[in-house]
């Protein structure tokens, strides 16, 4: 059995976002694989590791400096790596065909997707993939386990979740739950060096970006900032409740 | 036309159906305002939508009662082809997220997820919407003889209803067999007034302390003030409350008229949930916190005593 887990590089959500020229500007930003991402890896070693013959390829779509997210991918235990150069950032609907001809290529029988995207907060690429190959999904993921070609687990929907049983092959997204993504260790780290990490280019896969950018701009809001002190509780208490009520009037 | 697929529960159409007409009735395409209701025993809710609408597709079928996400993209898609529809309309509920890619690939049209706003620009379909945890806001363009859109809630006015209702129209669908099986369902129930609906939420962290403080503080607040109540994955992580009350990434989305952060840091991911909020106070002891630079009133101090301060302060009047 073979799973594909997709990995996105993302900005770490401790930095500040920057625009420059009306686009996100990233250089000289501490950049990680996202988090959601992470938990996918994670579950597809754990599913390695309780069977024989699972091989974990991970592939990333985007500039060359994605090749960090996949090293860290590798690190944690993933057996190899496949980059697919592109400079510019690509929609998912565009992405999703990328991903859907390696998945045929390589013999995929189970992918993995993050639930929602760091940086674009997509949630489309697993569900566009599994049409694409017509296969089925199960998306928001929180439980997980395979037996005898069949994936069990529980996901989220519009108000709770549901537990499900799925036939392989199928596209799993993620949800925060469903593991606990391991840290690299050091010798992992230098073995992941020597793991084999494929370079191709988008050009191969004959796709055309579906969305026209436009523009960005930072998202600013202007708070009040009115900041009392709490010492006198009482004192505090009856000043938010005035400001609350007469001049944002917003409880009764 | 104009495609909506109409979001209903409870015998009901949602919230999201009045939104996304109201997109549709700003957008101003040219051809009939379509309202798709997909259900079993949905007769009100087509003939509610039927006061929306230019015209309605009903499939009401035992079929359709339970959501699919390949049955519900399959069924969209026919009618969104058969109807020749330019602009396919979706809730950007989780369900509607999951659905609408699926319908964009069948379709090969371009997919835009979560717009908050939407205009026809010389047939070139422009929308915002947020990224990077929703901290910014990017504006995109999409082209096509067919354009997929999820609409997010609360993002738009609710379109006000007609005053005769249109024609409904029976859709003939060809719907593929349910590859994932349902074994069970937990429901969210609550009391109190849905997270997503609610006016005012009150919130808590890890700064209220155990799960008996959160109770006593947080829900104490809220039932004064007659919230919904919400929660930061620390919280819900530490078992404290049900990951139906998250608010941030991998939680809910709200954006109440006031949203009041009890013991709350602010991570950006939890501020991606709830920055939309119309006036956010904080109650913190640490004056560093990074929530306090997102609020317009905050108190400094311990939520020990000033939360029960507040709640006296409320019942006092």
């Amino acid at each position: 059995m073979r799973i594909l887990c997709l990995v996105r590089q993302v900005l770490d959500a401790e930095e500040t976002v920057r625009i420059k020229d009306g686009a996100v500007d990233l250089s000289g930003s501490k950049l990680v694989i996202d988090t959601m991402d992470e938990y996918g890896v994670e579950e597809a070693l754990r599913l390695r590791e309780a069977a024989a013959g699972v091989e974990v390829v991970v592939l990333a779509i985007g500039p060359v400096r994605c090749e960090e997210a996949l090293r860290t991918a590798l690190a944690m235990g993933a057996d190899r790596a496949i980059l697919v150069e592109s400079e510019a950032a690509l929609d998912v609907i565009a992405a999703s065909k990328v991903v859907a001809q390696i998945a045929e290529k390589e013999g995929i029988d189970l992918i993995f997707s993050g639930g929602q995207q760091a940086d674009w907060d997509s949630q489309a690429l697993g569900a566009a993939t599994a049409e694409r190959l017509n296969w089925p999904q199960a998306t928001w993921t929180s439980a997980l386990t395979l037996e005898g070609g069949q994936l069990s687990g529980r996901h989220d929907i519009d108000a709770g979740s549901e537990t499900f049983t799925l036939a392989l092959p199928a596209v799993v997204t993620t949800q925060q739950g469903l593991n606990d993504p391991r840290y690299p260790t050091l010798p992992n780290i230098m073995k992941a060096k020597r793991k084999e990490m494929r370079r191709d280019s988008l050009v191969d896969y004959g796709v055309q970006p579906r969305l026209r950018f436009v523009s960005a701009q930072v998202q600013v809001k202007e708070r009040r900032r009115k900041i009392l002190d709490g010492k006198d509780a009482a004192a505090a208490a009856n000043q938010l409740t005035d400001l609350l009520r007469n001049e944002a009037r917003v409880i009764a | 036309m104009i495609l909506i697929v109409a979001e209903h529960a409870g015998g009901k159409l949602s919230k999201s159906a009045y939104e996304m007409t109201q997109a549709a009735r700003d957008l101003n395409r040219e051809g009939p305002l379509t309202l798709l209701v997909l259900g079993s025993g949905v007769g009100a809710v087509a003939n509610q939508a039927a006061l929306l609408a230019d015209q309605v597709l009903v499939a009401d079928s035992p079929a359709l009662a339970e959501y699919d996400a390949e049955v519900w993209a399959a069924a969209i898609a026919q009618i969104a082809a058969e109807g020749e529809a330019h602009t396919v309309l979706i809730g950007g509920s989780r369900s509607g997220r999951e659905y609408s890619p699926r319908v964009a690939v069948k379709l090969d049209a371009p997919l835009i997820e979560d717009a908050i706003s939407l205009t026809d620009e010389a047939g070139e379909l422009v929308a915002d919407h947020y990224i990077f945890l929703a901290r910014v806001t990017e504006r995109i363009a999409a082209a096509g003889p067919v354009v997929v859109v999820t609409i997010k809630p609360g993002a738009f006015s609710a379109a006000s209803p007609n005053a005769t209702p249109s024609e409904q129209y029976d859709a003939e669908l060809d719907l593929p067999e349910r590859r994932l099986s349902v074994t069970g369902r937990v429901t969210e129930k609550s009391e109190r007034v849905s997270l997503p609906d609610a006016e005012i939420v009150v919130a808590g962290g890890r700064g209220v302390g155990t799960a008996e403080g959160f109770t006593a503080l947080v829900e104490g607040l809220a039932d004064q003030l007659g919230a919904a109540v919400g929660a930061t994955r620390a919280v819900v992580d530490a078992g404290w409350r049900p990951y139906s009350e998250q608010v941030g990434q991998t939680g809910k989305t709200v954006q109440p008229k006031v949203y009041i952060a009890i013991g709350i840091s602010g991570a950006v991911q939890h501020l991606s949930g709830m920055s939309k909020s119309k006036v956010i106070v904080a109650i913190n002891r640490d004056a560093d916190a990074p929530i306090f630079k997102e609020s317009d009133y905050g108190i400094v101090g311990d939520v020990q005593t000033i939360v029960p301060a507040l709640i006296r302060e409320l019942k006092g009047s």
